[in-house]
């Protein structure tokens, strides 16, 4: 057998044929897109206080999850992303189609589910008390953990409920790791559609940021927002993320796979890149830089829509990252949506392709002036994303 | 000279390094001296009180000290005593500078018991702790390392630093089946042209009381707690489910010619990779056994071979009444005649069942079986169940003639992945 030539295949292109997004702000494209253009935010700063958070907009979740007992057996992000999920399937034109579905790959990008509060509470307390048992642990969590808890609370659990509730069967991989996860879930699945390794794919997360649990792990590291909301640019003397709750997801197909069905397109993803630097002062800096320059965005009808969390150091070196670029309209999705933690990338996304498939950019909210008028229609939008404490990505989102 | 690409005209992926680490031992010399001599690495749990549990067998990893315990913590350890002893076989890149990504496969990640104790205990509080409370004293610096700890990219993260791994590292779970994913990920990374090596990583040190209870709530771990080495009991009549392990595989892939350009030694080839998922149920194969065969069929056509050229399958074989009769269906449909007559082991028997790591610490144990042609037994198979007419290698290794092996790994929510591991490059 002779050697084969060493050439690559030709890169394929891949278009965002659906996009599913449930939040704080509502449901589906256009609720989104009028609650943007209105600048409206939806905050809660008592029900945790003194930690803000962006509750879930109220969802019928039968609309995308007829069965009950599928409901009862997820948790609040299973629910909240299985929903987002058949949305962007809806939108896609996919929903039902057995023949596209059983072949469509799929990578979430997940946490865990919410443990269970009052069990340890009762726990702590009952020990806090002194003189317990050596079994007691285990003689609380055999009798008060529901058997089905852990599959609620599971990481792979989510897409395992998107296949069970919606049919995607072609492949499922759960990838986590907060913000990063949700670049490279993205990243992989553009890689491999790319290169032919994948015609079609749902990405996408679920959040949900009502947790005292995870406002604890935060907390560990002092990242929440407290005492009032601000939006994310006016943070600079009073910094952390104010979780938020919600699911994004997407459909990713290669362009031939769209036309032989028909699909229309939202917009092109071209590129998604993702590094992982030690975050010495001024190398989030810096790998932001890199990241653009690679992806060669344009000088005009170009827009940056970036979910910075809020948290320092990492927001000023964005800041000073996008001070380079003075020119390029930014905005910032946390302001409105909250940090979505894994979700936040993938709804960054989201809102590009929605964008640039409407020809406008959202307006600026923001009382700092970092985010400027963009009167142009988008052709070019570059999703940022530089995680709490590890991770920065960024993608490009082009108008087809 | 063989090619460098494969029949699909895509570059061959061997495997250059590999690192394991189980209940039996760390390292492979010692893993593959106790496996072929049908040991059992199952033991009673010393770790933690088993007053009250129905379990209290596993196969933890106790020669690796980690104080105070964190199942995150162990599973650290794990991962970096495998990479580093894949790395050192691979003998690629320079110390701390391993010239391609990371793939790991992880479980899930959060606060756990002792930790959550001590910000209970921070309170103050003698009665009536909440999650209030607690959180009033979270934050101020005193805790910051929990929150580095306990981050779902934890493992990841540190592996990255240590081994200096490139670009973004990838934690991944497909429950059961992760390590397989996290192989299968480096696999196409390769065949993209993206990387010529990739470091992929499977860790699980997930014996604790917590994690132990919600399998057992899930009826899935056997109860026959006495004697510990007789409880896994893989494709047995009176299996009664799988034993909870720890341990971690990694394995370094490179191109075929990036390995050969450097005059790597060559290990073994991944020369396919299958996966469907199952939507029937959470924690249940469809009945009709569909998403297996596919599975299966997705990992044949992969590697360009027919099920005639397998001549050993390393089963998922956890023990559970339901998952060994549903591969068994799997594999009969899809091998026909020969699924009676083809080797099937089941390496959990001896090691348990190391959950997030199993699909990578038994496809090392492929790759050796491939190296040593010899098989791995299934012990603990006194009473066979005539509803599965594998060929278990009973209770002793077998030598025999092995080309091509199929490692299987199943999974909660629906999780199916398969590999196919040869010695050459055909």
């Amino acid at each position: 057998m002779v050697d084969a030539p060493s050439s690559q295949p030709p890169r394929r292109e891949a278009w965002v044929t659906g996009i599913g997004i449930a939040s704080s702000l509502g449901i589906g494209l256009d609720a989104h897109w009028e609650a943007l253009e209105q600048r409206r935010v939806n905050v809660d700063e008592k029900s945790f206080a003194p930690f803000i958070i962006h509750p879930m907009a109220p969802v019928s979740f039968d609309a995308q999850i007829p069965k009950k007992g599928d409901q009862r057996q997820m948790e609040a992000w299973q629910r909240i992303g299985t929903f987002a999920a058949g949305l962007a399937l809806d939108s896609a034109g996919l929903k039902g189609n057995t023949a596209v579905l059983s072949k469509m790959d799929m990578i979430v990008a997940a946490g865990g589910g919410e443990r269970d509060l009052a069990v340890d509470s009762a726990i702590l307390s009952a020990e806090s008390q002194g003189n317990v048992a050596p079994g007691f642990l285990n003689e609380r969590l055999m009798n008060d953990l529901r058997p089905t808890l852990f599959l609620a609370q599971l990481s792979n659990l989510l897409a395992g409920n998107i296949a069970i509730v919606h049919g995607v069967t072609g492949s499922s991989r759960t990838f986590m790791g907060e913000e990063a996860a949700g670049v490279d879930a993205a990243r992989i699945a553009l890689a491999r559609i790319a290169a032919g390794q994948s015609d079609i794919a749902l990405i996408g997360a679920a959040h949900n940021g009502e947790r005292r649990d995870m406002l604890m792990l935060y907390e560990f590291g002092d990242f929440n927002l407290k005492s009032h909301y601000e939006p994310v640019w006016a943070r600079s003397a009073h910094p952390g993320f104010a979780l938020g709750s919600g699911g994004a997801f997407l459909v990713i197909e290669s362009k031939d796979h769209a036309l032989a069905r028909g699909a229309k397109p939202f917009a092109r993803l071209s590129a998604v890149v993702a590094d992982h630097v030690r975050r010495a002062p001024g190398a989030v800096k810096a790998t932001l830089e890199a990241e653009w320059a690679s992806l060669r965005p344009r000088k005009d009808h170009v827009a940056i829509l970036t979910g910075v969390t809020g948290a320092e150091p990492v927001t000023s070196e964005e800041r000073a990252f996008l001070a380079e670029h003075p020119d390029v309209p930014v905005r910032a999705t946390s302001t409105m949506f909250g940090h979505t933690m894994e979700t936040q990338f993938p709804l960054g996304l989201a809102l590009a392709a929605l964008s640039v498939s409407r020809g406008a950019l959202f307006p600026p909210n923001d009382p700092t002036g970092l985010e400027i008028e963009m009167t142009e229609a988008p052709h070019q939008i570059v999703v940022v994303e530089a995680g709490h404490w590890r991770g920065e990505g960024m993608a490009l989102v082009e108008w087809v | 000279m063989t090619s460098i690409r494969d029949s699909s005209g895509r570059p061959i992926v061997v495997v250059t390094g590999m690192g394991v680490a189980t209940s039996l031992a760390a390292g492979k010399t010692d893993n593959w001296a106790k496996l072929v001599a049908g040991q059992s690495g199952i033991r009673t749990i010393t770790r933690f009180p088993t007053d009250g549990l129905k379990t209290t067998v596993a196969g933890t990893v106790d020669f690796v000290p980690v104080e105070p315990f964190s199942s995150t913590a162990l599973a650290e350890r794990l991962a970096d005593m495998v990479a580093a002893e894949a790395i050192a076989q691979a003998g690629i890149g320079t110390k701390g500078a391993f010239p391609g990504p990371l793939f790991l496969a992880v479980a899930p990640v959060e606060l756990e018991w002792p930790q959550r104790h001590v910000v209970a205990e921070a309170t103050g509080e003698r009665s009536d702790i909440t999650y209030d409370k607690m959180l009033r004293v979270s934050g101020g610096g005193r805790f910051t390392a929990y929150h580095r700890r306990y981050l779902f990219g934890s493992v990841a993260d540190t592996l990255a630093e240590t081994f200096g791994t490139k670009g973004s590292p990838i934690s991944l779970s497909t429950a059961c089946a992760s390590g397989a994913t996290a192989i299968q990920l480096g696999v196409e990374a390769i065949r993209r042209g993206e990387a010529d090596a990739t470091l992929c990583v499977a860790t699980d040190g997930s014996v604790n009381p917590e994690a132990l209870i919600r399998f057992s709530l899930l009826s899935a771990l056997s109860t026959q707690n006495e004697p510990p080495s007789a409880a896994a009991k893989p494709f047995a009549k009176n299996r009664d489910g799988f034993v909870m392990a720890e341990g971690a595989g990694a394995l370094v892939l490179e191109s075929y010619e990036a390995a050969v350009a450097r005059g790597a030694r060559i290990l073994g080839v991944i020369a396919g990779c299958g996966e469907l998922a199952d939507s029937f149920h959470r924690t249940r194969s469809s009945p009709d056994g569909k998403p297996i065969v596919g599975c299966v069929r997705n990992a044949l056509a992969d590697a360009g071979m027919t099920p005639d050229r397998i001549d050993y399958i390393n089963a998922h074989g956890t023990g559970t009444p339901e998952n060994d009769k549903m591969e068994y269906l799997g594999i009969s449909m899809v091998f026909g005649e020969l699924a009676k007559t083809i080797p099937v082991s089941s390496n959990k028997s001896m090691v348990g069942h190391t959950l997030s790591a199993a699909g990578a610490v038994e496809a090392v144990f492929s790759l050796l079986t491939l190296a040593h042609q010899r098989i791995p037994p299934t012990i603990n198979y006194e009473i066979p169940d005539p509803a599965i007419p594998f060929d278990v290698v009973p209770n002793k290794a077998r030598d025999a003639r092995v080309t091509a092996v199929m490692s299987n790994s199943f999974g909660f929510g629906g999780q199916n992945a398969s590999l196919i591991l040869t010695a050459e490059p055909t």
